[in-house]
């Protein structure tokens, strides 16, 4: 097993109005793989995941990223949002270079690496277009490469794929697949579909409802070396979501 | 293409419509005091020519113009400081929350009470009713700015300067401008109040002078312009609107 990349220990979370989203929350996140936070709404996967952006505070235990504790968002860490919160004013090549806009790197320089980005993930011929004129997908797409146009270790995605249909997220999780085998990257991914976590995990850490806190980690023992279409027929596959399955049932 | 001309062609209808009925309305006649639409069209003509609503309309800009330019000023700003500022918002957003809902021909005899008959009362007027609709829509503009995008600023490590100019102000910006727009609309409605109940100059002078002397034509003339120009340059701004912040 290789070491642990993010480490989160002993995280509570409870929010201004009293409720409790989180409990006692460890878990590691091994480097160089796609870990899933899976569990019914309402478990404080999403909250869990804004914690280790840094993006809300939380109010008890550490998060420990390449070795040291932190507060607040930072330049080893990218978030996608379930939102993609795309500038509408924007077109794609602004908004794919925004993150390094926000960074003060000059103009060209900028927009070569966003149109790098824009190409890898399948938006070529695109960079002029507003959000407004691009399906859900599309969008997910841009805010997927304003993720990687930083360079981070560390993408975090919130629910990526839950406002785009079927067919294009099936399409979109092989097209992540590939590109993250490619670039090297550590995926913390939040999802409440099981057949998505067993498909793209490294690792599944199922999470209970009412505080959130980690019933389970699950390691699917998926041959990924294998075709999407083998992967989706494969024996592992199968069983890990029917096991994942007879986890979560308790909770809905 | 045919979709439009085919738009216009029923706006045009719905003016012959309109204009026909004003017509036999004042045929009929409904009241010796309502001229037909003919009759008034002519008296229109004639102001026009002989000058005198051209001079009438110089007059009335002034206080609608410097009203205007006032608000667009400072009612942004604060608008913006109130949307930034939680202290800005504590002390200015009930005075605002309340013009907004003050009936204003109420308030109007007060002014001349305090800044008398001149031009003073009159741009206070338009800014009394102008005011709050363009500072609340700059207010709303900026706290609207939606969450995620505030986040995705913070998760790149974005400053707070780069989230104010480069994420809410541009979104901002459309609620702005239509502030701008519903208070030149106010702002008329401000104007003319003030005309007629202040001191009649300008529009105003117009209509309270044809209708002491029973000129109803010129009366009626003068009521039709001032709506009529309103209205288009109302339309000429949404448009304007529309082209410089196109809708999801």
């Amino acid at each position: 097993m290789t070491d642990a990349i993010v480490e989160v220990k002993g995280v509570g979370k409870v929010y201004d109005n009293g409720v409790e989203a989180l409990r006692d929350v460890n878990l590691a996140f091994p480097e160089g793989q796609l870990s899933t936070l899976l569990g019914p709404s309402g478990c404080g996967k999403t909250t869990l995941l804004k914690i280790i952006a840094g993006l809300i505070p939380h109010n008890a235990g550490e998060v420990w990223v390449k070795g040291k504790k932190v507060d607040g968002p930072g330049p080893e860490r990218a978030f996608v949002f379930q939102d993609f919160a795309l500038l509408p004013w924007a077109d794609v090549l602004r908004n794919v270079a925004f993150g390094l806009e926000l960074r003060g790197v000059p103009r060209p320089e900028r927009e070569e690496v966003a149109r790098k980005y824009i190409a890898e993930v399948g938006l070529k011929g695109f960079e002029h277009r507003p959000p407004n004129q691009l399906s859900g997908g599309m969008r997910q797409r841009v805010g997927l490469a304003r993720a990687l146009t930083v360079d981070a270790d560390i993408i975090l995605m919130d629910e990526p794929f839950s406002s785009v249909d079927e067919q294009t997220r099936r399409k979109f999780q092989e097209d992540l697949l590939d590109l993250l085998r490619h670039h090297q990257k550590t995926v913390i991914f939040v999802t409440h579909s099981i057949e998505e976590a067993a498909y793209l995990s490294d690792q599944i850490a199922l999470l209970s409802p009412r505080p959130g806190t980690v019933s389970k980690i699950v390691r699917p023992a998926v041959d990924r070396s294998r075709s999407p279409d083998e992967i989706r027929r494969d024996r592992g596959y199968l069983d890990t979501v029917d096991d994942i399955w007879h986890i979560l049932r308790q909770y809905v | 293409m045919t979709g439009i001309s085919g738009q216009r062609a029923w706006q045009l209808a719905s003016f012959v419509f309109f204009f026909g009925l004003w017509e036999l309305a004042g045929r009929w006649p409904v009241s010796a005091a309502f001229p037909p639409f003919s009759t008034t069209f002519l008296a229109l003509v004639e102001m026009l020519r002989d000058g005198s609503l051209g001079k009438a309309y110089l007059i009335t800009a002034q206080p609608l113009g410097i009203g205007i330019a006032l608000c667009g000023a400072a009612g942004i700003g604060f608008g913006i400081g109130m949307g930034l500022s939680r202290t800005v918002e504590w002390l200015s957003l009930p005075i605002f929350i309340i013009l907004q809902a003050a009936p204003m021909a109420a308030i109007i005899p007060l002014l001349t009470y305090m800044y008398g008959i001149g031009l003073t009362s009159k741009v206070l007027a338009v800014i009394m009713l102008a005011a709050p609709v363009i500072v609340m829509n700059s207010y709303k503009g900026i706290r609207n700015t939606p969450p995620s995008l505030l986040q995705m600023c913070r998760s790149f490590q974005g400053t707070r300067r780069q989230e104010v100019v480069k994420i809410v102000l541009p979104h901002a910006a459309a609620l702005i401008f239509t502030g701008l727009r519903l208070g030149l609309a106010m702002g008329f409605i401000g104007i003319v109040i003030a005309e007629l109940l202040i001191t009649p100059t300008g529009i105003g002078d117009l209509i309270t002078y044809n209708s002491s002397v029973a000129d109803y034509p010129k009366m009626f003339a003068a009521i039709a312009s001032i709506v009529a120009v309103a209205a288009i340059s109302l339309h000429l701004l949404e448009r304007l609107e529309r082209r410089l912040f196109p809708r999801d």
